[in-house]
C-alpha cells in the first residue's frame, strides 16, 4: 500500500491544478513518438507519423495524449487506491493491446517525456521536491498499470 | 543509436546557448538525481551533506558537467575522449552504469526548465542520443 504524506498530496494538487489536460498530454505523447521512435509501433493506426512536425500536428496523437492525461487525473484523485483504480487498464493494456511488458519501458519513457513536458511548463517552480513527489506518482502509476501482467 | 552529422550540429548549437550556464545546470541535475533517486545517494554516503543547493553537491555537479561539456567537443570521438574517465568510474569509482541514464535524464529535465524554447522535441532527440552515446562511451571499460 503506497503511502502519500500531507506535503505530497499538496505538491500533487498542486500541480495537477496548474496541468492543462489538453496541452501536456498531447506534447508529453508527441514526445515519446518523436524521442524514442521505436513507440510508433503501437500507434499504426494513428496516420502519419513520419515526422517531428506530423507527429505534433497529428490528431489521434492529440487525442489520445488527452486521453492518458485523463486516466493520470483519476490517479490523482485515487491517490489512495491507484492500483485498483488501474486493474481494468492494466488488463486492458495486456490482453487487447498485447503491449510487451518489456516495451513497458515505453510507459517509463512516456513518464520520463511527462516529466521534462511538465519542466519546460513549470520552470523553476518544478523544484527538486516536486519532481520527486511527481516521480513517485509516475511510478506507482506505471506499477499499477503492468501489474496484471504477472 | 549513434549520433548523425545533425545530432552533432544539434547538440553543438544548444551547448552554445546553454554553456555559460553549464555549472549551474551540472548543480542542479545532480541535486535533483539525489532526491527523486534516492537509491544514488548510495555514492556519496561520505558527504555531509546530500541536500540539493548544498555546497558538495554544487561542487561535484559541476565538476561532472564541465565533462559532459568536454564530450561535446570530442563528439566526434566519445569513446577516445572519455577513456580516462571510464576507467576511473570502472575501477575506482564504480558506479552501475545504469545510473548514467538517471543522470541525463535529470540533466534534460534541466535543460528543460532553464531553456524551455530551445528544448524542442527535435533537439530533445539528438540530445537524449548524446547522452546514451556518452554513457556507451564511459561504460567502454567495465569489462
Amino acid at each position: 500500500m503506497v503511502e502519500w504524506s500531507a506535503a505530497e498530496r499538496k505538491i500533487v494538487a498542486d500541480v495537477w491544478g496548474k496541468i492543462s489536460i489538453d496541452e501536456i498530454g498531447p506534447q508529453a505523447l508527441a514526445r515519446l513518438l518523436i524521442v524514442y521512435p521505436w513507440t510508433q509501433r503501437y500507434f499504426g493506426a494513428f496516420g502519419d507519423l513520419s515526422s517531428a512536425g506530423a507527429i505534433m500536428g497529428n490528431p489521434k496523437v492529440s487525442e489520445h495524449g488527452k486521453t492518458v492525461l485523463g486516466a493520470l487525473d483519476k490517479a490523482v484523485k485515487n491517490l489512495d487506491d491507484i492500483k485498483g483504480l488501474y486493474a481494468k487498464l492494466s488488463k486492458m493494456h495486456y490482453e487487447k493491446l498485447n503491449v510487451d511488458p518489456d516495451n513497458f519501458r515505453a510507459s517509463y519513457l512516456l513518464a520520463d517525456c511527462l516529466s521534462i513536458v511538465v519542466a519546460t511548463k513549470f520552470g523553476s517552480a518544478f523544484s527538486p521536491e516536486v519532481q520527486a513527489t511527481w516521480q513517485k506518482l509516475l511510478s506507482v502509476v506505471v506499477a499499477a498499470l503492468t501489474s496484471k501482467y504477472f | 543509436m549513434s549520433l548523425s552529422d545533425k545530432d552533432k550540429a544539434v547538440v553543438k548549437a544548444l551547448w552554445s546557448k546553454i554553456g555559460s550556464r553549464t555549472d549551474e545546470i551540472g548543480a542542479e541535475a545532480l541535486g535533483r538525481m539525489l532526491a527523486v533517486y534516492p537509491q544514488t545517494k548510495t555514492y556519496f554516503a561520505h558527504w555531509s551533506d546530500l541536500s540539493p543547493g548544498s555546497a558538495p553537491v554544487r561542487k561535484h555537479g559541476k565538476t561532472i558537467m564541465n565533462g559532459v561539456d568536454d564530450c561535446v567537443t570530442k563528439i566526434d570521438d566519445l569513446v577516445g575522449g572519455l577513456a580516462a574517465l571510464s576507467e576511473l568510474h570502472a575501477f575506482k569509482l564504480r558506479i552501475d552504469p545504469a545510473n548514467f541514464k538517471i543522470f541525463a535524464h535529470n540533466v534534460i529535465v534541466v535543460i528543460g526548465m532553464l531553456f524551455p524554447a530551445d528544448f524542442s522535441p527535435e533537439v530533445h532527440v539528438s540530445v537524449d542520443k548524446f547522452f546514451q552515446n556518452l554513457a556507451l562511451a564511459l561504460a567502454e571499460k567495465y569489462r
